[in-house]
């Protein structure tokens, strides 16, 4: 098991064509994810040619989903047509197939469009988005698994830590750090730092609690906002599994200055030192310096009588 | 991104939020003149910079530091106080408590008709990120901070959420209006005025709009005595428009450039610059810095997808600054390449040529063709292999170790 991918999903490519389409379309298909074709509207008829495999490009989502019948998206279309591209693809999955998965990477955004969408998703209950603006998610397989996104695919491995953060590079440190100490990964989701967004801290803990696959989590988080905090909360009521987490920023100077409005919405929330406050309250072992996330993590095992040393 | 008062209201007055008769000036005989135009009544002159607490500030001579004058926000009753206060704040140096000591140069005025208040109130119009909607607070105690409000009388703060991207209805900006005390006509007027400013919110793409104080007049009407507001830097694509309005003088000279090139930068008081990719680890590796006993001179986030071009911006940016002694590059390629981040330090390398240490931590993608292309191009680059083990090198390289 895993969360939400299998290592052996069928995924299709949003912006295939473009440069950032197609090189993470090959490194994806390098390390093994099942890419199925790609959508380019007006370049549908044309193949791409990604790694060894040579894939199908369509005009629409909804011949895609019909035609391959896959279950994930990801899309790498620039920010001015990115939220058009996530309903495009939610609307095709609930209609075509029932359900599915979207993973948006692409940065930038803007916040108005993203409230547009993820407003639109209620009206397509079976179908998930993880980002935008985020790594993506891995499942990693016994031969190869399904990475789809951009994280470097080689520093993966099998096993049984699910990782949830907000940051894309420092999820890549704490995957490092896990194979570094001889443990693997359930499924990785970097859920994205942007402030209007799919799939959140949450759903993912939920997601974890509930996999047999998963036996420990490593929660990343960063300053700003209250998900850390609401995560913790979450935990402290539900959780059954050793938690490891790291907060960044600790030693970030106040920020830019936030409008008063900002700075009340957040409810004083927001800073590095109240966020692992939170984390230590709900007994999350927290990481002082994220060099060590592996070492906690190790330590939260042996703790827990899932590891000897 | 900021623009001035002056502009904000130019667009509220364009979108039916009431607003008085003003002109902005940036000279003295412009004040006076704009003082001829408005009927020579009773006026206020403000000062216009890019930061809020102008009214309590306080105007130092650019030259001496000498006080020029307590307060950049000021009632004058006759040509005479015209021209001595636009002489006192333009070309002057404003603080506010939002400015930091060093304050900043006020380079335009804003002279604007006077009203009678009866009363004043707070709103502010935000994205609220757990919601998926627009926000409206408002309370009736304004022309104060909105944080002390906050936090010793919560329940003075009123809020409405808009239907996702959809602005605001007038029933339910009545209802606030009626939570605010405000009835007949000065509630119809507050209703128009938060419905037309949901429409500019949404059209515009702002992030925030904030109103403090809005006021309500003798005669019942509502208008915004104060405004301001701030674009979500992402929609620049959809609004061409926002190059008229940006002062660049009003940003850091050094953010700019560095957002110019796509890069993310922010100067601190340390000697080890700092080069990562993502912010997340960027705010990892200032802590971990810091951690083996150094201080981080910048954060400076790369971004997803950097050329040569960006890498050797970065590193010059990262030159600029006389504190630092030594760099930490700490990249993590996903969406980046370790490749195209060694060719870039070479050819940075080459053009300024470095004298400082230099640590290189690469993982991630195309890692193995970027550390060779560091080996092979004979420069003095110490690698790491982890980032504790690259802080630590560059904490012991720049305290004369290792």
């Amino acid at each position: 098991m895993s969360i939400w991918v299998g290592e052996d999903a069928k995924v299709l490519i949003q912006g295939v064509t473009g440069r950032q389409g197609t090189f993470h379309g090959s490194k994806m298909v390098e390390y093994g994810t099942d890419i199925v074709g790609g959508v380019t509207p007006g370049k549908g008829g044309m193949t791409v040619s990604l790694h060894d495999r040579m894939v199908p490009v369509y005009n629409s989502m909804e011949e895609a989903v019909g035609e391959t019948m896959a279950e994930v998206s990801v899309i790498y279309v620039p920010p001015p047509y990115a939220g058009a591209a996530i309903k495009e693809a939610a609307s095709a999955f609930q209609s075509v197939r029932g359900g599915g998965l979207v993973v948006c990477i692409t940065e930038g955004i803007p916040i108005l469009d993203m409230v547009d969408v993820v407003n639109a998703m209620a009206s397509y209950p079976d179908v998930r988005l993880i980002g935008p603006n985020c790594p993506g998610i891995i499942t990693p397989g016994s031969n190869g698994g399904s990475k789809i996104g951009i994280m470097p695919g080689h520093i993966h491995r099998k096993g049984r830590i699910g990782i949830v953060s907000k940051s894309g590079t420092l999820t890549y440190e704490a995957v490092a750090q896990t194979t570094g100490i001889g443990e693997g990964q359930s499924t990785c989701i970097g859920i994205g730092g942007d402030p209007v967004q799919g799939t959140g801290f949450i759903d993912c803990l939920e997601a974890f609690e509930s996999d047999p696959q998963t036996e420990a989590i490593v929660l990343i988080g960063e300053i700003g906002g209250s998900a850390e905090e609401e995560a913790a909360e979450w935990i402290s009521a539900n959780g059954t599994k050793p938690v490891v987490g790291f907060v960044a920023g600790s030693t970030a100077p106040p920020g830019k200055r936030m409008g008063h409005a900002g700075a009340i919405i957040s409810g004083g929330k927001g800073t590095a030192a109240e966020k692992i406050s939170a984390f230590r309250s709900a007994g999350i072992h927290v990481a002082d310096d994220p060099s060590v996330i592996g070492q906690v993590l190790a330590d939260a095992l042996i703790e827990a009588g899932l590891r000897d040393s | 991104m900021n623009i001035h008062e002056y502009q904000a209201k130019n667009m509220f007055r364009d979108s039916g939020v009431p607003v008085l008769d003003g002109v902005h000036c940036k000279d003295v005989n412009g004040a006076l003149s704009a003082y001829q135009k408005l009927g020579r009544g009773t006026v206020a002159v403000k000062s216009q910079i890019h930061a809020g607490g102008r009214g309590k500030g306080t105007l130092l001579c650019p030259d001496t530091g000498d006080v020029q004058m307590e307060g950049g926000v000021k009632i004058a009753f006759s040509e005479h106080e015209v021209e001595e206060y636009a002489r006192n704040i333009l070309g002057n140096v404003l603080v506010t408590k939002q400015t930091g000591p060093e304050g900043k140069m006020v380079r335009n005025l804003y002279v604007e008709a006077g009203c009678s208040i009866a009363h004043e109130y707070y709103l502010a119009m935000l994205v609220d990120r757990s919601a998926n909607s627009l926000l409206v607070m408002a309370s009736e105690q304004g022309g104060v901070d909105i944080e002390d409000v906050a936090e010793n009388d919560p329940d003075a703060i009123h809020r409405i959420w808009s239907e996702g991207r959809n602005g605001f209805t007038h029933l339910q900006c009545s209802e606030l209006g009626s939570a605010l005390g405000l009835v007949g006509e000065s509630c119809n007027s507050f209703s128009d005025l938060v419905v037309n400013l949901g429409g500019l919110f949404i059209d515009s793409d702002c992030s925030m709009i904030e109103i403090n104080p809005l006021v309500r007049t003798v005669s019942g009407g509502m208008i915004a005595l104060d405004a301001k507001v701030s674009f979500d830097d992402n929609a620049l694509f959809r609004h061409p428009e926002w190059e008229n309005v940006r002062d660049l003088s009003e940003e850091e000279e050094i953010e700019v450039r560095a957002k110019e090139t796509g890069l993310s930068y922010v100067k601190l008081d340390g000697d080890i610059g700092c080069m990562v990719n993502g912010a997340g680890l960027a705010m990892a590796t200032m802590d971990v810095i810091k951690l083996y006993g150094g201080e981080p001179a910048n954060f400076l986030d790369v971004g997803g997808g950097a050329n040569e071009d960006q890498v050797t911006t970065a590193f010059s940016i990262i030159l600029e600054d006389p504190n630092v002694k030594g760099i930490l590059v700490n990249i993590f390629g996903g969406i980046m390449r370790c490749d195209i981040i060694a060719n870039g330090i070479i050819a940075a390398v080459g053009k300024l040529g470095l004298s400082d240490p230099l640590v290189v931590r690469l993982a991630g993608t195309n890692v193995d063709e970027g550390k060779a292309i560091l080996k092979n191009s004979g420069l003095n680059i110490h690698p790491a292999d982890s980032l504790a083990e690259g802080a630590e090198k560059i904490v012991n390289l720049i305290q004369g170790g290792v």
